[in-house]
């Protein structure tokens, strides 16, 4: 794969010490960052028993960070979701750069009104008095055996609501840039952490640099079909692009790293080359983003288009448990590769 | 309680600013068509005015729906509450956020809100930071007895124990949420017997009485400002008016009630207990009472005065930084 951003001068990092990594140079960096969540240490208050960072994250994406910054600065919550949502919220409007950690995007409900009228609207509401330097790390992803409340993919949900940004990162590269421009950023971001890919390597450079928030890449140039990629399915596109490839077909591969706000322009202008969209999304697909990009893509470069703009997504149920229905729920590189032959008639 | 000539003056100016701004405000809002959710807080002065005697601009409140008491105790400017009540760019919020999102980030107001209890984890991040910055500045959370029953509020309450934030839980507690009386919708006789579940002083008082407020409140900020933690105040009180503009409380509370709580008015309460005081005279509240009246005829015409906003500006501060394309894309505002 090929892309601009590739760094030079790097070492290989799992795609979980990428976001420690971001984690820890910011706190470094900037000490109002601050950070709090269920179980991100592990173990609270029991230094009295020699206990510290005991879990060090339920993913450990946050290992080492209270032995470094103290337990004033990682702030092991109780289960609590609105509550320490919206005290990072109300943090971040006061002059901290505040971190929270809701442990999968599924448990979203109980401190959704947090993000949807408070952080996202604060801004708007106040005339432009407050800024709210607020990220929610979160996790997307099915795969696991962890039935429906543990693996949905539910980004589209906060791209819908305007005073949101939010990434999905795809590797370890992007998931420390990606994460130091999130904190670094003045306006709420969520930030969406694929747990399939946690294990990943990948070349990612010592020294802290942040990936603009709201540009796509392209990871895989090509001339017959753009495949758009979110998060993990980047990685099944790539695995498509090389099958279609095989019987000539020349896919190109965007990987699309931000959901809000959204990169159509690169998006457009590789669909004017190749003249036929298909999004792989591994949300729902009802008023998804799959959806939305097919929508832009038809009113913006309908008149370039050969086939018409198709997605590729999770069927429209929760994730089921059992392991043959779960690999069902996952798009796939044979679903993907099923769908653009369609589409360019082979 | 012994409370200075000065004081004095400034808790009944308090209270009768905002009862004017209520009685005039809101129904010249109505008049200029934008009544939509606008609440009255008539009847209720007397609990933000002896909270916020406490406090300094530093010092951080969150609010309600029924915030203009709030707002006017903290040190908003009331001729900038009525224009953005009026919809115009003049106020705190450009117009942008109306009666029900007022904010003044500049005397530590962190909006009224039109989500119940929605604002109490923000008066606790306030709380928090000053903790983790030193700050020496405390927040107050105001929530109605309908706030009471919120989830969030509990969660924040039990944060805030537990992490020993300088934060005042105060509930407004007006008999009413909405139409439900809160006799029907709290499980316990009063909301300060929740208190001891969340190891903090629960204390209850008139709150249509400023002064009983005013040594609660100053016994629960000096907590909080040194550091012991967290309060939870129960203020007893009553709204004059119905929910909103549009709602008659006649259809659920009867005459007699409002009768007996207007015989309890927080002004007049005031009134009498200082006619023997000697430190300020009748006259003088009265002159108060006029310069109130006249400050919202000045706020009336300072409002109208305003311009409304411009079209583009509804684009405007959804972000810090965002492509204005994203939001406009595709849409023609001016077809």
């Amino acid at each position: 794969m090929t892309t601009a951003m590739t760094p030079t001068t790097s070492r290989e990092l799992r795609y979980r010490e990428a976001i420690n990594e971001a984690l820890r140079q910011e706190m470094e960096r900037d000490e109002t960052v601050i950070i709090m969540g269920e179980e991100i240490a592990g173990g609270a208050g029991r230094e009295h028993l020699g206990i510290v960072d005991a879990w060090g994250g339920p993913f450990r994406t946050t290992v080492g960070l209270i032995q470094q910054f103290g337990n004033q600065r990682v702030l092991d919550t109780p289960l609590s979701e609105a509550a320490f949502v919206g005290t990072a919220i109300g943090a971040a409007s006061t002059g901290m750069r505040a971190v929270a950690e809701l442990m999968f995007v599924d448990f979203v409900g109980v401190c959704m009104d947090q993000l949807l009228n408070n952080a996202a609207k604060m801004r708007y509401m106040f005339g432009g008095q407050v800024k709210v330097p607020f990220t929610m790390l979160t996790r997307i992803g099915a795969g696991f055996g962890s039935a429906a409340q543990h693996s949905e993919s539910f980004y589209s949900i906060f791209s819908h609501i305007p005073g949101l940004k939010g990434v999905v990162p795809s590797d370890p590269y992007t998931a420390k840039g990606l994460l130091i421009a999130a904190i670094r950023d003045d306006d709420p971001v969520v930030y969406f952490e694929h747990k399939g890919l946690y294990g990943d390597t990948g070349p990612v450079p010592e020294e802290p640099y942040a990936i603009p928030l709201g540009k796509a890449r392209t990871v895989r140039s090509g001339s017959d079909i753009t495949l758009v990629g979110i998060s993990r399915m980047t990685w099944v596109c790539t695995e498509a692009a090389e099958e279609l490839a095989k019987n000539g077909v020349n896919a190109e591969v965007v990987d699309l790293l931000s959901v809000s706000p959204i990169d159509y322009d690169l998006i457009i202008d590789s669909v004017r080359r190749t003249h036929r969209l298909v999004v792989v999304d591994e949300d729902t697909p009802v008023c998804s983003l799959a959806s939305d990009i097919c929508a832009r893509v038809a009113e913006e470069a309908f008149d370039y288009l050969d086939a018409p703009p198709s997605r590729v997504t999770a069927p429209h149920t929760p994730v089921p448990y059992s392991r043959p229905l779960e690999n069902l729920y996952v798009p796939n590189a044979a679903r993907v590769v099923g769908t653009v032959e369609r589409l360019v008639g082979r | 309680m012994e409370l200075d000539r000065e004081m004095l003056l400034y808790l009944y100016r308090t209270m009768t600013t905002i009862r004017h701004f209520e009685e005039r405000g809101i129904p010249e809002t109505g008049q200029r068509g934008m009544s939509g959710s606008v609440h009255s807080s008539a009847g209720q002065e007397a609990v933000p005015t002896g909270i916020c005697a406490h406090l300094t601009e530093a010092d951080y409140i969150g609010s309600t729906h029924r915030g203009h008491g709030h707002c006017i105790a903290k040190g908003v400017d009331p001729k900038l509450m009525m224009a953005e009540l009026f919809g115009r760019v003049t106020g705190p919020n450009k117009g942008k956020g109306g009666s029900m999102h007022i904010a003044d980030m500049s005397k530590g107001m962190l909006g009224t809100n039109g989500v119940v209890a929605a604002s109490v984890p923000l008066a606790v991040g306030a709380g928090l930071t000053s903790k983790l910055q030193n700050l020496g500045r405390v927040a107050v959370a105001f929530f109605g007895d309908g706030g009471a029953n919120q989830g969030v509020l509990h969660e924040c309450m039990n944060l805030a124990s537990v992490w020993k934030l300088p934060v005042i839980f105060c509930c407004e507690n007006n008999g009413y949420a909405e139409s439900t009386p809160v006799e029907y919708a709290l499980s316990t006789a009063r909301v300060v017997d929740r208190a001891p579940g969340y190891d903090m002083p629960g204390i209850h008082v008139d709150g249509m009485d400023v002064f009983d407020v005013f040594e609660a409140a100053g016994e629960a900020v000096r907590r909080a400002r040194s550091g012991e933690g967290p309060s939870l105040l129960e203020c007893r009180t009553y709204r004059y008016y119905g929910h909103t503009v549009f709602d008659n409380p006649l259809s659920y509370r009867t005459q007699e009630e409002q009768d007996y709580w207007r015989g309890r008015d927080p002004l007049k309460l005031f009134r009498e207990r200082v006619a023997d005081g000697g430190q300020v005279t009748q006259d003088e509240l009265d002159r108060l009472d006029d310069e109130a009246r006249e400050l919202m005829e000045d706020a009336i015409r300072f409002a109208d005065e305003s311009p409304l906003p411009e079209p583009l500006e509804i684009y405007d501060d959804v972000y810090v930084d965002y492509p204005i394309g994203m939001m406009s894309r595709g849409i023609n505002l001016e077809v």
